[in-house]
């Protein structure tokens, strides 16, 4: 195995990062890197922060202190526009906006004035297990479908990296199972640099290739998920 | 049969207030006989209620005398009020007063100069304030109201928004279906009470010019122009009103800044 310190450099590197609210850290003195194509799965009890880290790398909160770097370069230097479309994000819920489901696929091209046609739609759709679905009704959609729909519309941006929120911990668990293969096989096969947050720490062990354990804000342990979740 | 034994106008005025005080307590009577007792309530009210607007009848008897400027101090002086009970709605939101008076001053105000410009309004202190406070309470409503209900979807739909954020969205177009349903809901209550204009209600203004000896159609028509001017400031105050709010909730990097439930 190679050691990850001689890998090149990394795709996302938090350094101190930091978040306050009232005065109390809830993201607190956080540094990690993240490198190119690999998947670091964040575990912890409720409340250790995990989300909160999430939402300062695509920069949806503002950190109190520290700073992240996206391909060597501070965050705040690229508008925030620019750096949500190259870090994209799946949520615990899809939050799919009213209409049909290709509109919601084209929101985040359609954002920079692309249009996308009809056959790149055709196409993420496939890729999300969901052909023939364009123009289906979200309202119609079971949660399985919806959370797969929220998974093309993402990757309808070509983000770079991709930050995932418990993604599936609102299904049952068919579509759990199921949502988690898909994840898997676009991750490996897209080469995307991930932040899987998830208090499923067998779903930990089967995504990352790395894990780490937050607790109470802080990074408590970074290491391969043998180690992290042995211990 | 009150004017038979008063004739002079003061007087009988002060007699129809006494026989209106009276019927009120013959309700009280009649309530309280049946078990529900609001004796306090309600006499207190009554006091509280003539002596009020008495006093502003008496503040109005002097005012009317001074200049057109006047009038107009008083109107600012109304919207300053009227932005204040604004606030109230929309605690939790930042600045909400100085939106609420943007809204009102801003939509009040224009549609007060140019009523007043185009002679729909009369220049006299008689018209020009009652009028005037009549616009500027509806603009005031259509703050709260818009205030409220964009306070609502939006914490409602925070995940949606910021879905919308995380997607590479601008703040506007992230927050446009929430403000668009802000607008549309402070909007209803002024539509539906123009379409039963007349049918319904006789809203105040027809119903003080005939009272004052007005031609029930000339009366009708002025009641009209009113209602539409309503409608006119109700919609550009809450237009106002929530463009800038929908602004304010963002902070500079593109970051909601109020959550689920504050």
């Amino acid at each position: 195995m190679t050691h990850l310190n001689d890998a090149p450099s990394p795709r996302l590197e938090a350094r101190n990062l930091t978040r306050k609210v009232d005065g109390k850290p809830i993201v607190d003195r956080v540094s990690i890197k993240v490198f190119p194509a690999e998947v670091l799965a964040v575990v912890g009890p409720s409340g250790a922060g995990k989300s909160s880290l999430l939402r300062l790398i695509n920069r949806l909160d503002e950190p109190t202190d520290g700073v992240v770097f996206l391909d060597g370069r501070d965050y705040r230097e690229l508008p925030p526009r620019e750096l949500r479309r190259k870090v994209g994000m799946i949520m615990q819920m899809p939050y799919l906006f009213p209409g049909a489901v290709a509109e919601n696929i084209r929101f985040g091209p359609r954002q920079r004035g692309e249009d996308l046609s009809d056959d790149e739609i055709e196409r993420l759709l496939a890729r999300v297990n969901l052909p023939g679905f364009s123009h289906r009704d979200v309202s119609r959609l079971s949660g399985g479908e919806a959370q797969r729909v929220a998974i093309a519309r993402a990757l309808a941006n070509n983000p770079e990296a991709l930050l995932l929120d418990e993604p599936t911990s609102a299904l049952d668990e068919e579509a759990k199972a199921a949502v988690e293969a898909l994840l898997a096989e676009i991750i490996r096969e897209e080469g995307l640099t991930c932040v899987w947050v998830t208090h499923d720490l067998a779903q930990a062990a089967r995504m990352g290739d790395r894990v780490a354990l937050m607790e109470a804000g802080r990074l408590l342990r970074v290491g391969a998920p043998e180690e992290v979740l042995n211990a | 049969m009150l004017n038979q034994f008063f004739t002079d106008p003061i007087s009988l005025s002060v007699a129809q207030a006494l026989v209106a005080v009276f019927m009120a307590i013959g309700m009280m009577l009649i309530a309280s006989w049946a078990g529900i007792h609001l004796e306090k309530e309600i006499l207190i009210a009554l006091v509280r209620g003539l002596v009020q607007v008495v006093a502003v009848g008496a503040i109005l008897l002097y005012v009317f005398q001074g200049p057109t400027l006047i009038g107009f101090a008083i109107l600012a002086g109304m919207m300053l009020l009227a932005a204040k009970t604004a606030e109230k709605r929309a605690r939790g939101l930042p600045d909400a007063f100085r939106v609420g008076l943007y809204g009102i001053g801003v939509g009040a105000g224009s549609i007060i100069a140019l009523m007043t410009w185009a002679g729909v309004i009369d220049t006299k202190l008689t018209v020009l304030i009652p009028i005037g406070s009549m616009i500027i309470a509806n603009s005031m409503n259509a703050t709260s109201l818009a205030l409220d209900r964009f306070q609502g979807e939006v914490r409602t739909h925070v995940g949606h928004i910021e879905t919308a954020l995380a997607l590479g969205a601008p703040p506007k177009t992230a927050i446009r279906p929430y403000a668009q349903a802000a607008v549309r809901a402070s909007l209803i209550p002024r539509i539906d009470s123009l379409r039963s204009l007349g049918i319904v209600w006789i809203p105040g203004v027809m119903a003080g010019m005939l009272l004052g000896g007005s031609h029930p159609v000339h009366a009708a028509l002025y009641q009209f122009v009113v209602m539409a001017m309503i409608l006119a400031v109700s919609g550009l105050t809450s237009l106002i009103t929530t463009l800038i709010i929908a602004r304010r909730i963002f902070t500079p990097a593109e970051q909601l800044a109020i959550g689920p439930g504050e």
